[in-house]
């Protein structure tokens, strides 16, 4: 797969860490769903009318000053592997892939949009942005779809607006979302209390994180509840509301951590940076926690221009299990994975000095 | 705090999710993280939040008659819809429209779409996309006490009510 294969060697410009308040939203991403009004939904689609349907958006996408460059990949012509790296890069969902039939996916050459055919609804738009972006992320994605529907026309009823196949995306069909990292609200135990008050406010929160030494990245992701009964800029004006209150919380617990538990932290960046130099097997866990604690290195200013955001970011992708396996070129056991991570991790960190 | 897969060890692993204003833990250790992978799957997924809500199960059939809820469109049944929160096509919308109403009201804010519309629409369904927005602007400005544009607003959406009959009318009668 050569397309694919170009991404390779191509850092993800969205996780650049360079888009406003960077320090605490790696990213932000808007997906839009759409069904064409002549063809059931997918699960009442046949392998013929998917076929029309890809086709048919094909066309579309090619008369689209947006996605005419655009990469045009066909389920049938990807390897597992394949699938995995595009996920990994979350440039597909797990849901295109779940049901045999042919379902496909356009993606730019920058990365920053992908529209993927045959998923849970005939059409799922996603653009992304780094750093805190949503009011762009709507901009470009309402410019696409406003091309596409030259040539489409989408179920959409007066009353409940863009039908989807799902109840809970119906009316405007997007769902905004940020990833936060959010270190220093979980070594202070804020982070409960600050997400139980949040908790009413219509919104979905998802996040993994851990305490001590454990395995965990400590990221969030935030996204809107609703799609029906609210204009998009005002779905979007809401939940960056939100996030800029969280971004406050973690930033205040960022302070707190500086001045009051320096010593501590401090040392337990400087272990997570020996480990990070030394480690010779490395499992996808155990690197996400000890780069998590690099990130609040950068943060406190431990390490002052010797490691940035964006090269963490970076790495972070680059050792992912599809990742590591398509560097390498072919397939590899979960051992050697393990292996590859911690070599790939001790050669970018050998230039920070101790 | 104990691991709720094995529940013996230590949980020093947590997933927290919000959904649709509830709060939900689990609260994992690590050795069952590792035996799970780290890319945990959603425990709350927005679809399967749909399944198990009280307004699933009060579809028509079950107020005695045993008749089954159809789509005429593509021919799913409502039952489907409610085991797994997916609906068959846009006219299932119509033909589940009673029980659907209830649902949609438990996931959402409102019952009518305002925001976006696609430029090639039904005159009809254009016309009653404007309706809704003009309720909804209505029901705005009364909310920040802009009774002026309110009222100004209450005759704009009159004119088009009266619009509208003038247009269903002769097919009605």
């Amino acid at each position: 797969m050569s397309e694919i294969d170009r991404f390779i060697d191509q850092p993800v410009n969205w996780l650049r860490a360079t888009g406003p308040e960077s320090d605490v939203v790696i990213s932000s991403r808007l997906r839009m769903a759409r069904n064409l009004a002549n063809y059931p939904f997918l699960s009442r689609l046949s392998g013929e009318q998917r076929i029309a349907i890809i086709q048919e958006v094909g066309e579309a996408v090619k008369r689209s000053n947006f996605l005419k460059h655009a990469y045009f990949i066909s389920s049938t012509e990807l390897s597992e592997l394949d699938r995995q790296f595009l996920l990994e890069r979350h440039l597909v969902s797990r849901e295109l892939f779940l049901e045999e039939g042919r379902s496909a996916v356009a993606i730019t050459p920058d990365e920053m949009v992908s529209l993927m055919m045959i998923e849970e609804d005939h059409l799922r738009l996603q653009v992304f942005q780094s750093g805190l972006n949503l009011v762009e992320t709507w901009r470009i994605a309402d410019e696409i779809d406003s091309e596409l529907e030259q040539d489409l026309d989408y179920a959409f009823d007066g009353t409940l607006g863009y039908l989807t196949a799902c109840p809970t995306n119906v009316g405007t069909g997007i769902r905004a979302s940020c990833m936060l990292h959010l270190p220093s609200l979980v070594l202070t135990k804020q982070v409960h209390k600050v997400l139980q008050a949040l908790s009413k406010l219509n919104l979905a929160v998802r996040g993994l994180y851990g305490e001590g030494t454990q395995a965990s990245g400590n990221f969030f992701q935030f996204s809107n509840q609703i799609t029906l009964g609210q204009p998009e800029e005002e779905i979007i004006s809401n939940l960056e509301g939100v996030i800029r209150q969280v971004i406050t919380h973690e930033r205040e617990a960022r302070e707190y951590l500086k001045k009051k538990r320096k010593s501590k932290m401090e040392d337990q960046i400087w272990r997570a940076l020996a480990t990070l130099k030394s480690a010779r097997i490395m499992s996808s866990s155990e690197a996400t926690q000890l780069l998590s604690l690099v990130q609040v290195g950068i943060d406190v200013g431990v390490l002052e221009g010797q490691v940035t955001h964006t090269d963490l970011n970076q790495l972070f992708l680059l050792i992912q299990p599809a990742h590591l396996q398509k560097i390498n070129g072919k397939e590899l056991g979960a051992t050697e994975r393990d292996a590859r991570r911690a070599s790939r991790i001790r050669e970018y960190f050998s230039r920070v000095i101790l | 705090m104990i691991c709720n897969i094995c529940g013996t060890k230590e949980a020093t692993i947590h997933l927290t999710e919000i959904v649709n204003g509830q709060m939900a833990e689990v609260h994992i250790c690590e050795a069952c993280a590792e035996e799970k992978g780290t890319e945990f799957k959603t425990y709350f997924n927005f679809g399967d939040l749909l399944t198990g809500m009280p307004g699933l199960e009060a579809a028509p059939g079950a107020s005695g008659t045993k008749t089954a809820l159809i789509c005429k469109d593509c021919g799913m049944n409502y039952e489907d819809f409610a085991k797994n929160g997916r609906l068959g096509c846009a006219g299932c919308y119509v033909s589940f429209q009673k029980p659907l109403a209830t649902v949609i009201k438990q996931v959402q804010r409102s019952s009518s779409h305002v925001g976006k519309k696609p430029s090639r629409i039904s005159k009809e369904t254009r016309s009653v996309h404007d309706l809704r927005q003009l309720q909804e602007k209505l029901r705005k400005s009364i909310q920040e006490e802009a009774f002026e544009e309110a009222a100004r607003l209450r005759d704009e959406i009159r004119q088009a009510l009266a619009k509208f009959k003038k247009v269903k009318r002769p097919k009605d009668e």
